[in-house]
């Protein structure tokens, strides 16, 4: 499988009030027709991981380091018509929540429409039958008279499709997904996470996919990858991570997810919290929190270790070569 | 941990009808709330909450789940007078709403914790005047007061020494959740109603709360009812289940019963829609199709009708009865009802 994208020791902090170490080393690719999941918790650094693959951060406050190649090609280096190039015809985002990435002022179809025209100069005719193609897709029920509604005249669940059929509505080869069914309720969370799984096998799209949720993972993900600190502490296919985490903070993240927990049994909740970033880790990230840790976790970080092919874990307890 | 309650105050409103008496009772509770189409359109209401019946007993956890919009947080608003009755009856440990007991005294018996942590509290208060305040404003002393709330921090598991000082922004979510619920606590309710209250948390944290709700339950004797869209939350933590759909009860039932086998397809399909947690047998067709319908004009007959799999003639005409499948376990479905006129009704 030949890599789509390739992030390279990627390092972005922020400036300004406060300083925030963000991501602090970050290396992942992901495959062509691939879905890989960032899984990881609140401040752990997903959403800014695929904003920088956008250029969507602040640009002043924002110091930016390691390399970022789609196709070969040099994102970080991309400017003015080529990023808008890039942006929408080769990479498309979406979010947790429409209203980024819908216009209210604008109906669903002209939006869909005005796209399509931008990145492909087609006729509007043709754009306009773009649009209802892709609602179509997206299963939006009565399509023809949905083209003319405006995003508050549906419902949560048909929003969020309307801005899938939005981002995909040029065939990206790479959709960025920040946790966008996580304010869905649990029937409509399902049915958008099917309709995305069909799409990016019709289209044979890459996908990184943004969660926090380790169920959503598994019924999306080819690879995961889990994230700490602006950090990733593990990476393996969906099964390795759920049947054989190495990480601690993997295999505490699995047991406080409360699959199966039963009433008048003790969760085995993870301790503390998450460091503030106000500096750059220097030593494992996790190690204050770990239930494993060691005198030398304190010490250095421990580097990602190769543990098979497209397996690695950043911890001092792995280190051993593999047998 | 109990021995070291020494909270000063008693729950605020004491027991009257003895433990087999439910602590509240809602009887054809209805809540409407007026919507303006237009200046000519005629007058419509919006059916949130539309006539059900049920009991929260004491000392148990009833957990409340069900679609965004189907009514779960009026039912939680309207058991502390957040919103007024449209119709139907609260009966507070034996004591009729209005009639027997007071809107303030009911406010007094029944605390409220929400999932947004940082809106519900006051961000130029310490934390410790947070969880002090409720008690002064009824009147126990300021020095008292605050002993108080120096306790119920270290019970929540926030140091005082390094805690009490601090306020809002200076804690993560975790932690102001956990103020919230030591703010609610101070006031000694008997019951207490978290609505989607660990829901912003992130999953380790959000064990964490889990666990210091079930000590908190036991040590101050406490009842919940706990609202949640994430169904494993509620499995752990709740006794009873009591499902909704489009502002009415479709059933209710011994959690762990429900987990395992559900009578009504609403349920059922609330179920399918957990994620697998195995990635060789991932989800393959989608648990409902379809959107909610309209709160303003719901459905005839069964409201769940026009998405149901199951549906029948009857079901878009007759509205289902109530049947009890086993103890404590009630569902309204016509397939459940031998008379009703189902082809596949269970005889
Ligand atoms: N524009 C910004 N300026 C300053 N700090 C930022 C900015 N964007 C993000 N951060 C900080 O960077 C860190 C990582 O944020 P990020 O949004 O990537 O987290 P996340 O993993 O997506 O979390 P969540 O699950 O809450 O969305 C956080 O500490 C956040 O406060
Ligand atoms: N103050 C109000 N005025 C008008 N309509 C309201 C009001 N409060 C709630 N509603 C409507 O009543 C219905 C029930 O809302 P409610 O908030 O109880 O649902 P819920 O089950 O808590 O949903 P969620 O899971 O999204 O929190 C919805 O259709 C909602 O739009
Ligand atoms: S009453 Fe009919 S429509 Fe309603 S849930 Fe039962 S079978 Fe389905
Ligand atoms: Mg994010
Ligand atoms: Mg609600």
């Amino acid at each position: 499988m030949t890599a789509l994208v390739e992030i390279e020791d990627l390092t972005v902090r922020f400036s300004g009030e406060r300083t925030v170490h963000a991501i602090n080393g970050v290396s992942l690719s992901v495959a062509k027709g691939e879905v890989l999941a960032l899984l990881g918790e609140s401040g752990s650094g997903k959403s800014v991981t695929l904003k920088s693959i956008m250029q969507l951060l602040p640009g002043r406050r924002t110091q930016i380091g390691g390399r970022i190649r789609f196709d070969g090609r040099d994102v970080l280096a991309l400017k003015g018509r080529a990023l808008a190039d890039f942006r929408g015809r080769d990479v498309a985002m979406i979010f947790q929540d429409p209203s980024l990435a819908l216009d209210p002022v604008y109906s669903i179809g002209t939006q869909i429409a005005e796209t399509v025209i931008r990145h492909e100069g087609v006729s509007r005719v043709a754009a306009r039958s773009r649009a209802l193609d892709m609602l179509k897709r997206v299963r939006i029920p009565s399509a023809e008279r949905r083209l003319d509604n405006y995003p508050h005249e549906m419902s949560g669940g048909m929003r969020q499709r309307a801005m899938i059929a939005l981002a995909l509505a040029c065939g990206p080869r790479l959709l960025l997904a920040d946790e966008p069914t996580t304010a869905l309720d649990a029937t409509v969370q399902m049915q958008v996470l099917l309709l995305l799984r069909e799409l990016q096998q019709e289209m044979d799209m890459s996908v990184i996919f943004v969660t926090h949720d380790i169920g959503v993972a598994v019924e999306i993900a080819d690879r995961v990858a889990v994230m700490y600190a602006g950090t990733i502490v593990e990476t393996g296919t969906i099964s390795q991570i759920i049947k054989d985490p190495r990480h601690p903070y993997t295999k505490g993240l699995l047991a406080a997810n409360l699959h199966g927990a039963v009433k008048g049994s003790r969760l085995d909740a993870i301790p503390g919290a998450p460091p503030t970033l106000e500096e750059p880790p220097t030593s494992c990230p996790f190690a204050p929190r770990c239930p494993s840790a060691l005198p030398v976790c304190r010490e250095a970080r421990p580097p990602l270790v190769n543990r098979g092919p497209g397996r690695a874990v950043a911890c001092v307890l792995e280190q051993e070569p593999a047998i | 941990m109990s021995a070291s309650n020494t909270l000063s105050i008693a729950p605020s409103l004491a027991d009257v009808g003895g433990p087999a008496q439910p602590l509240i009772t809602a009887r054809d509770l209805t809540c409407h709330f007026p919507v303006r189409s237009g200046t000519f359109a005629p007058k419509k209401v919006v059916r949130a909450v539309d006539g059900i019946d049920f009991t929260i007993r004491k000392g148990e956890t009833l957990g409340v789940v069900g679609e965004s919009g189907c009514g779960k947080s009026t039912t939680a608003r309207l058991l502390i007078g957040l919103v007024p009755v449209t119709g139907g009856k609260i009966i507070y440990d034996g004591q009729e709403l209005g009639a027997d007991l007071s809107l303030r005294n009911l406010r007094r018996g029944v605390q409220m914790v929400f999932q947004d942590s940082f809106a519900s509290l006051n961000p130029r208060l310490t934390i410790e005047e947070t969880i002090a305040f409720g008690p002064k404003v009824n009147g126990v002393p300021q020095a008292e007061a605050l002993a108080i709330a120096r306790d119920l921090l270290d019970r929540i598991g926030l140091d005082p020494a390094r805690f009490a000082g601090r306020y809002p922004h200076e804690l993560s979510g975790g932690q102001r959740q956990r103020v919230n619920i030591g703010r609610a606590l101070a006031m000694r309710p008997r019951l207490l109603i978290l609505d989607e209250a660990v829901s912003a948390l992130d999953k380790s944290v959000e064990a964490q709360v889990l666990n210091l709700l079930d000590d908190l339950r036991r040590d101050f004797d406490l009842t919940y009812m706990f609202i949640s869209h994430d169904l494993n939350v509620v499995r752990f933590i709740s006794d009873r289940l009591m499902v909704m759909y489009l502002g009415e009860i479709v059933e209710v039932g011994p959690a762990e019963a429900l987990y395992h086998k559900q009578a009504h397809p609403y349920t059922a399909a609330l179920f399918a829609a957990m994620p697998s947690m195995d990635p060789d047998a991932r989800t393959q067709v989608p648990p409902l199709a379809g959107d909610p319908p309209n709160p303003i004009d719901p459905p005839s007959g069964c409201r769940f009708h026009t998405r149901c799999p199951q549906a029948s003639a009857v079901c878009g005409m007759t509205r289902p009865k109530v049947t009890t499948l086993g103890p404590g376990h009630q569902v309204a479905c016509h397939l459940h009802d031998p008379n009703s006129g189902h082809p596949e009704a269970t005889t």
